[in-house]
């Protein structure tokens, strides 16, 4: 579980979260949604201490991560796995050496053994064979697929997705979308998704919060957000045609 | 003045965060090896080429200047030695490294940074800025010398060549070469070489670490590196030359 409580972040005199509390919960997948601008990457980068908070408090099981000084941070960062909006795979590197990258920083186990947890985490995303690619020859939606097999190469308790499928084709969007799923409720992980993609929200949003100006504007399941007549919410998730019509069918 | 004053010490809080243990020592060693390939050796051929052609025009200007019946003809080759020794082969061989290994350190670690590899790393729980530039420091560090060591005879071979083309013997510009011989130059050719593979690669590294925005930024990080190296090699130059010749 990560919790977060009453969190200020500032970028000079500009306020870009304010207040935001949260209960993020483990085996479920939880979303944050909200427009471009809202605030959302900000909050996943102050929860895993790329940014420092102005105020406020997160915890990691009841472990305060804001108390502690960067060695015990660095050590809480090896539970963590994250993916990256674009990726970030390390172009110098094939597959591979991407996903055995921090198994050899980090697990004591031989070559071999590494060598087959990469498979087996290849396989896991349906990417066997691939693992003398470098990541210039993959496409967007293996890029991805490669970035969750290392995100979850040290079986991490905690998995934040900053916009798992942006950019992707609304086919492999969802099949990211339920590898993430899958995954988290076969190794109980804790998930935060971070997303302004409403087919994500409503395919694997189980715990939802919703940022709209830097606060907490709503929070509920994907059920509460159909019928919820939270102005702001509806304006957002229902801006398309296609949902404004799924509105007025409920 | 202020800026100023904070980037200096952001660079030293960098250089806080990249003199500390490496994680993996087998990884860290792997990581030096490729970094003496990519600064090093693929620096080799620009090095042979210029040092090849800045000799023979030093001899070949040299003796030019020194045309007169009264001096001997030996003196183009002690002149071209020591030119190549106290100030070519370290100083300006340096500067021309700060625009090649300079700009590729910092768009490479700039790239990095807004493609959020860094991130990657910090949050694998990684010390980026030790595992990114520590092995860059000490392979340049420890490559530059031999460059600059080769500089300094294909630099020589270079005005023999030269020699061809004025009136100077083989047997003079050798004997000139040779003539009144100083070993304390090479040492301090060398230090100065060791001392300015550490700025570059830690001045490189630091605008590309701290890059910030996109491709654009990535291009400027590279051009304010190969200038803040170079400024930073020459003041050092005199600093160093003060210090160890004066």
């Amino acid at each position: 579980m990560i919790s977060v409580n009453n969190i200020n972040k500032y970028f000079e005199d500009n306020c870009v979260l304010k207040d935001v509390s949260f209960v993020f919960e483990p085996g479920k997948t939880n979303l944050i949604i909200g427009e471009s601008g809202s605030g959302k990457t900000t909050l996943l980068k102050v929860m895993i201490g790329l940014y420092e908070a102005d105020s406020g408090v997160v915890r990691y099981n009841e472990r305060n991560f804001t108390e502690m000084n960067f060695l015990q941070q660095k050590k809480l960062r090896k539970e963590i796995g994250m993916l990256f909006q674009g990726g970030a795979l390390f172009d110098y590197m094939n597959v591979e050496r991407n996903i055995m990258f921090p198994l050899d920083m980090f697990s004591e186990k031989s070559e071999e053994e590494n060598l087959d947890r990469v498979n087996f985490c290849l396989k896991r995303v349906n990417l066997e064979n691939t693992n003398s690619l470098l990541p210039s020859e993959l496409s967007g939606g293996m890029k991805k697929r490669v970035a969750i097999a290392r995100a979850i190469a040290l079986n991490p308790k905690y998995l934040l997705c900053d916009e798992p499928n942006s950019g992707l084709d609304p086919k492999t969007a969802i099949l990211i979308d339920n590898l993430i799923q899958e995954i988290t409720q076969e190794y109980n992980i804790t998930t935060i998704v971070n997303s302004h993609d409403m087919n994500s929200v409503m395919e694997i949003g189980d715990k939802i919060a919703f940022i709209y100006e830097g606060k907490v504007w709503w929070k509920g399941s994907k059920e509460d957000l159909m019928i919820s007549d939270n102005q702001e919410l509806n304006d957002f998730v229902f801006a398309s045609e296609l949902f404004k019509r799924l509105r007025r069918r409920l | 003045m202020y800026t100023i004053l904070k980037t200096i010490g952001q660079y030293f809080l960098m250089l806080r965060r990249v003199f500390s243990l490496p994680e993996r020592r087998a990884i860290f060693l792997k990581q030096i090896v490729l970094e003496i390939e990519k600064i090093g050796l693929n620096s080799l051929g620009i090095v042979i080429i210029i040092s090849l052609f800045v000799g023979a025009v030093v001899t070949i200007q040299t003796a030019f200047n020194l045309f007169n019946p009264l001096l001997p003809r030996y003196l183009v080759g002690l002149a071209t030695r020591d030119s190549l020794i106290l100030e070519f082969s370290p100083t300006l061989l340096c500067l021309i490294l700060a625009g090649k290994v300079g700009s590729n350190i910092a768009s490479e670690i700039g790239s990095m940074r807004v493609t959020e590899q860094i991130d990657a790393l910090e949050i694998m729980g990684v010390n980026s800025a030790n595992f990114l530039i520590l092995p860059k420091i000490i392979a340049a560090m420890f490559f530059f010398p031999f460059l600059v060591i080769i500089s300094m005879g294909i630099g020589m071979f270079g005005g023999w060549l030269g020699t061809m083309s004025v009136d100077v013997t083989t047997a003079d510009f050798l004997y000139g070469l040779k003539y009144g011989f100083n070993p304390f130059y090479i040492t301090y050719a060398l230090t100065k070489t060791i001392v300015f593979a550490f700025i570059i690669t830690s001045v490189s590294s630091f605008y590309g670490y701290y890059t910030k925005g996109g491709a654009l930024e990535v291009g400027f990080s590279s051009t304010k590196a190969v200038v803040y190296s170079s400024v930073v090699v020459l003041i050092f130059n005199f600093i160093l030359t003060q210090l160890l010749l004066a």
